[in-house]
């Protein structure tokens, strides 16, 4: 119970500092093979630094929900760091949040940013909300089935539990089942967090935006805790995909002080190999018009549903 | 393109020596991360070109901490270039607003500094510093990358 606490806290903090570190890292890894010298892996924090310090303003006419909105997407990416396993398999909150409950989590925090957004009233934050609405509503479906499709084995829908039990049994990750689930969730994974070829994080063109259309109004600090929660759901989303299929070196219950830090340095290295990977694919990709991404996202969810009708034929 | 991406390598010149001039005080709390709003106010496009060659992969200078970004509300600083036409004045003004303090202003090039060639010309307002407080000045008919570079460098201090 204690090395799960202890583990919660860890990956919580884990999360909380490094995953603008990780968006530095995949930035600085599309910089060099875009040839450029890249502004160093610690230029999210800065920008974050620089937020933080700024005057916060709210436009006309907007009221409670645009200002709750930020703190909102901050807090549920907060908790879901700290319930999905990253570096401990044992957290505290396990049992009050399984796989719905971190769905879900993930959604109302897209949903207050998109009310957030409407809030405006401007023309590209209703744009931005409508397209992020659409592109939920077909990539939490797909990550409740993908993942279902993992817990039949085990008869949990509890995340810990599905990585404790691959945890114990590695060779179980090689069958139809995980490797129809992997690729489902890997497109979700890229589409929530809005990469390419769904969304351009860096993109300057409003009508080709999705995230960025709903937080053009947002500045200063508000801004910095979107950046930041942004940044978390990333490395959530990432560090999940990574102990689902690859549970190496994560902490069970009894693991000691040793075994805590070894997931610890687990973790980073394969969210970080995924963010390098991520950015690699992403120089090679362009954005996929918007018409088309319903089309790969029902894809994917074709693919979990293929999954779960796998995990139940080959059973 | 893999092959292509070995083959090209790194295209970003080596940095140059950190340019030395005054610095607005406001840039100090920036502290090596500056968001730069781009304003046409009625340019020619010229200084756009050199704006994008600045920010393309031989001059780099997200190297130094500067990033274009989409709206004045993530801006910190608003790069103008051209005179102010009518027609802009107002929506210079409403930009110039919408930026969360501390703000700073560049004008870049000759025509955001004095007009240039449409001094007097019936659709200019006047210069941006007519119409918003200006803290650097960026010369050239258009400047320089290097020139854009290092004013931006002044800015972030990087």
């Amino acid at each position: 119970m204690v090395t799960g606490t202890v583990g919660a806290v860890l990956q919580v903090l884990l999360i909380a500092v490094g995953s603008p570190l990780l968006v530095g890292v995949m930035r600085q890894v599309r910089a060099r093979l875009e040839g450029r010298a890249g502004a160093g892996i610690a230029q999210p924090w800065r920008d974050l630094r620089k937020l933080l310090r700024k005057q916060a303003i709210s436009p006309h006419g907007t009221g409670w929900v645009f200002r709750l909105a930020p703190l909102l997407l901050a807090g549920t990416a907060l908790v879901a760091a700290a319930v999905v396993p990253l570096v401990t398999t044992a957290s505290p909150l396990d049992g009050v949040a399984d796989l719905f409950a971190v769905t879900a989590l993930l959604a109302l925090g897209s949903v207050a940013l998109a009310l957030g957004a409407l809030d405006t009233g401007t023309a590209f934050g209703g744009m931005g909300a409508s397209r992020e609405m659409t592109v939920l509503a077909l990539v939490e479906p797909t990550i409740l089935v993908s993942v279902f499709a993992l817990s039949i084995r085990v008869g949990s829908t509890s995340l810990g539990s599905i990585v404790t039990a691959t945890a114990r049994d590695p060779l179980s990750v090689i069958s139809p089942v995980s490797a129809l689930a992997a690729v489902a969730l890997a497109i979700v994974t890229i589409a929530e967090t809005g990469r390419i070829p769904v969304d351009n994080p860096s993109t300057h063109l409003e009508l080709t935006m999705i995230h960025e259309a709903m937080v053009l109004e947002y500045a200063g600090p508000d801004l910095a805790l979107i950046e930041w929660a942004s940044a978390m759901r990333l490395s959530v989303l990432l560090g999940l995909l990574a102990s689902l299929f690859f549970p190496l070196g994560i902490a069970g219950a009894d693991a000691g002080v040793l075994g805590l830090a070894a997931a610890v340095i687990a973790i980073v290295v394969k969210v970080a190999l995924l963010g390098v990977l991520l950015a690699a694919g992403e120089v090679f990709m362009a954005k996929l018009r918007l018409f088309r991404v319903p089309e790969l996202l029902a894809g994917s969810f074709l693919l979990a549903l293929l999954a779960v009708a796998a995990s139940f034929f080959l059973a | 393109m893999w092959r292509k991406i070995v083959r090209t390598g790194r295209v970003a010149e080596p940095a140059p020596e950190r340019p030395d001039g005054e610095v607005p005080e406001q840039a100090a709390e920036l502290a090596g991360s500056v968001q730069i709003r781009h304003v046409d106010a009625g340019s020619c496009n010229g200084c756009e070109v050199e704006i994008a060659s600045a920010f393309g992969p031989v001059y780099d200078a997200e190297r130094y901490g500067a990033r274009l970004v989409a709206s004045p509300r993530h801006a910190d600083a608003l790069m103008v270039t051209g005179p102010v036409t009518r027609n802009m004045e107002m929506a210079l003004r409403r930009t110039h607003d919408a930026v969360s303090e501390p703000r700073l202003v560049i004008a870049l090039g000759d025509c955001a500094r004095d007009c240039g060639v449409f001094a007097g010309a019936y659709g200019v307002a006047g210069a941006v510093r007519d119409v918003v407080d200006v803290d650097v000045e960026v010369p050239g008919c258009p400047p320089r990358p290097e020139a854009i570079v290092a004013a931006l460098r002044g800015l972030t201090g990087r």
